[in-house]
């Protein structure tokens, strides 16, 4: 059974559907991320959880309990808010340990747990300090510490690394990645940023106008998204409309207009004539002078539109014979070289044949 | 540098002046009088003996503040007047917080139509407001015959609300109950909401959330608003002239009868200075209680 089963969870408020008909479950350990973006209704789903807001039908299970009509502070859920909302009047003790002195639990097992708690998220000496005499990131390690103190059944994190720098994110991601090994605590997680979902998360459940569209491990939904909003909100990728040919168990023809043939990997439920998109990761697609001729059964010519240099790559942006654009990825790993074309050069663009998805719903 | 000096001093100079003019001035005045002998017909004896006075009292004296521990009956109204300002404060801020929550936690809009109706009292006169309560209270009107039948059907006999100290309560708390709602809904309004939904998540019910976040970052408002309630409290003589009885009377009516009924400026004056220096030390027990108790942290 798993820890938390939300079934057929829907919330309206008025006309609109903030959460419709969702179903997840999630397991005991799991690092798990609700990720979409804003207004998909992640944050109407976590407050479901958390017990501020309840479901106008289908079920919240918790442990194999029906949550309806226990309000938020009878739940053995904790949140990390975005704001971190620690109590100013409060010292980082203090504020830590308020969960155990709410939980009632005796004086000196609330100091031991307190200190193994600022031990844990490396702030060891803080305990006297005020919370407007942190800075942000150590504000969010107290908040991270209240959070998990009372060893709560399952700790939900809206948005926690929202309000951090990009250097500090990055360190934070670790340590809650850390943190939440070593504690063994289940997280629910909420973000619109891809990036810190693939790296945190064991599995993702990509939401979008109150649908989930797709639940998986990070490695899944980003190399088989489902669908076109699934692999366009994760990361980069090129689309180009195309028809399938034919459809075999072991690949997919398919002809994109103006361009040609294709080979795609093979996908199950796709039948001939079904139309749809060819949709491929920047990384996944190689670029070459066209004197190199391609030994890759995919490989087509085209013209550098633009690049963007970011350092340790560089993203051409292609345009094909077709008029379509395709993004290709090249690291900038020869000593030297940051830039291998130019625009307006001339060049061939080629992929594997197992490469790329098609998706058959059109944009 | 210069111009910003003389811009400044063109700012801060005329209050700075009216402040030496009426406040400095009349307070070394009133602290000069004070240690000063009455004249023979009210107001002042002459500091220096005039030629054909030579048998009057003159010079300086502390007689007026040997006179006041003189006799009992004088601080014991001070006490009364503090024991009246302390129970105006508790009654305001217990009748004050629980609205300066629902207009802190109501609708924007709604939120400035409940501030104005708070503050539209001060509209009106406030002695027209202080007799109303004299119709309100006397014997003829309808609260004191409502209140008198519910007596008389449990047999006890009739009262009179008029001229008691709980007129002087009922007074003193109507006019001074706004000095302690806005302050209060002043701070309320600022809370962070997330706190509170925070404090529910981590296991509080509504009373420890109420407890232990709400009514201490609430503290400021209340110490400010007692104290806008206690200092005037402390000194007001219209409600008890109006509303009280003989016995009724607070410090600012004593203060008031030196200087208008008996003539003794000088024992007036002490009676002033006494009060000011009461009136001090609890707003410094206030400020440095309010300090203490709320930490050092910025609000």
């Amino acid at each position: 059974m798993a820890l938390l089963e939300i079934r057929n969870v829907t919330r309206r408020f008025g006309s609109y559907t903030a959460v419709d008909n969702v179903s997840i479950d999630v397991e005991a350990g799991e690092f798990f991320t609700l990720l979409g973006p804003s207004g998909c209704g992640k944050t109407t789903l976590l407050r479901m959880i958390a017990g501020f807001d309840l479901p106008d039908s289908g079920q919240i299970l918790l442990d194999g309990k029906d949550m309806v009509g226990i309000p938020p502070e009878k739940r053995p859920v904790h949140t990390v808010f975005q704001t971190y909302a620690l109590f100013p009047h409060m010292t980082v003790a203090d504020n830590i340990a308020f969960p155990l002195k709410m939980a009632r639990k005796a004086p000196q097992e609330i100091k031991k747990r307190v200190n193994e708690l600022l031990e844990r998220v490396h702030l060891p000496n803080f305990g006297n300090r005020f919370p407007h005499e942190l800075s942000g990131g150590q504000k969010q390690r107290v908040a991270f510490a209240r959070g998990l103190v009372n060893r709560p059944r399952l700790l939900l994190l809206d948005e926690p690394l929202g309000a951090l720098d990009a250097k500090l994110r990055e360190e934070m991601q670790i340590e809650l990645i850390n943190l939440q090994k070593e504690i063994g605590i289940t997280f629910i997680f909420v973000t619109h940023a891809q990036d810190e979902a693939l790296a945190l998360s064991h599995r993702i459940a990509v939401m979008n106008r109150g649908n989930v569209e797709q639940i998986d491990e990070p490695s899944k939904i980003y190399s088989a998204p489902k669908n076109h909003f699934v692999a366009d909100f994760i990361g980069k990728i090129s689309v180009m409309n195309a028809a399938v040919m034919e459809a075999t168990p072991s690949h997919l023809k398919l002809a994109i207009e103006g361009l040609g043939e294709v080979t795609a990997p093979a996908r199950e439920d796709v039948e001939v004539g079904a139309r749809g998109v060819l949709a491929i990761r920047p990384e996944q697609v190689r670029i070459s002078h066209p004197s190199n001729e391609s030994q890759l059964k995919n490989h087509f010519r085209g013209k550098v539109h633009d690049f963007l240099y970011v350092g340790d790559v560089t993203t051409y942006i292609v345009e094909l014979v077709n008029g379509a654009y395709i993004e290709a990825l090249l690291p900038n790993s020869a000593p030297g070289r940051a830039k291998f074309f130019e625009v307006d050069d001339e060049v061939t663009i080629s992929w594997r044949h197992d490469a790329g998805i098609f998706l058959n719903d059109p944009r | 540098m210069k111009e910003k000096r003389l811009a400044r001093l063109l700012v801060s100079g005329p209050p700075l002046l009216f402040l030496i003019v009426f406040f400095v001035s009349p307070s070394l005045i009133m602290i000069l009088t004070s240690f000063r002998f009455p004249g023979e017909f009210g107001g002042l004896a002459p500091i220096t003996p005039l030629a054909d006075q030579a048998t009057g009292e003159y010079g300086l004296t502390a007689d007026a503040y040997q006179f006041f521990f003189s006799d009992f009956i004088y601080t014991e109204i001070f006490l009364k007047s503090f024991a009246v300002a302390f129970g105006t404060t508790l009654i305001c801020l217990i009748l004050a917080y629980p609205l300066a929550i629902l207009i802190a936690r109501s609708r924007k809009h709604l939120r400035n139509l409940m501030v104005l109706l708070v503050i539209l009292p001060f509209a009106s006169n406030f002695l027209i407001r202080i007799y109303a309560w004299m119709i309100i209270l006397g014997p003829e009107s309808a609260l004191s015959h409502f209140i008198n039948t519910a007596l008389g059907a449990f047999g006890i006999a009739p009262v009179t609300l008029l001229f008691s100290p709980f007129a002087v309560l009922v007074g003193m708390v109507y006019v001074h109950l706004p000095f302690m709602v806005l302050p209060l809904y002043t701070n309320l309004e600022k809370h962070d909401p997330s706190l509170l939904d925070a404090a529910q998540d981590l296991g509080a019910n509504a009373w420890q959330r109420f407890w232990r976040v709400t009514w201490p970052l609430s503290l400021p408002g209340v110490f400010s608003g007692s104290a806008l309630v206690f200092i005037p409290v402390l000194g007001m003589f219209a409600v008890p002239d109006i509303l009280g009885g003989t016995g009724d009377i607070l410090i600012g009516n004593l203060i008031k009868d030196q200087f208008l009924g008996t003539r003794d400026w000088p024992f007036g004056s002490a009676l002033s200075i006494m009060l000011t220096l009461a009136v001090l030390s609890v707003a410094g027990l206030t400020t440095w209680f309010a300090r203490s108790a709320t930490g050092q942290r910025a609000l």
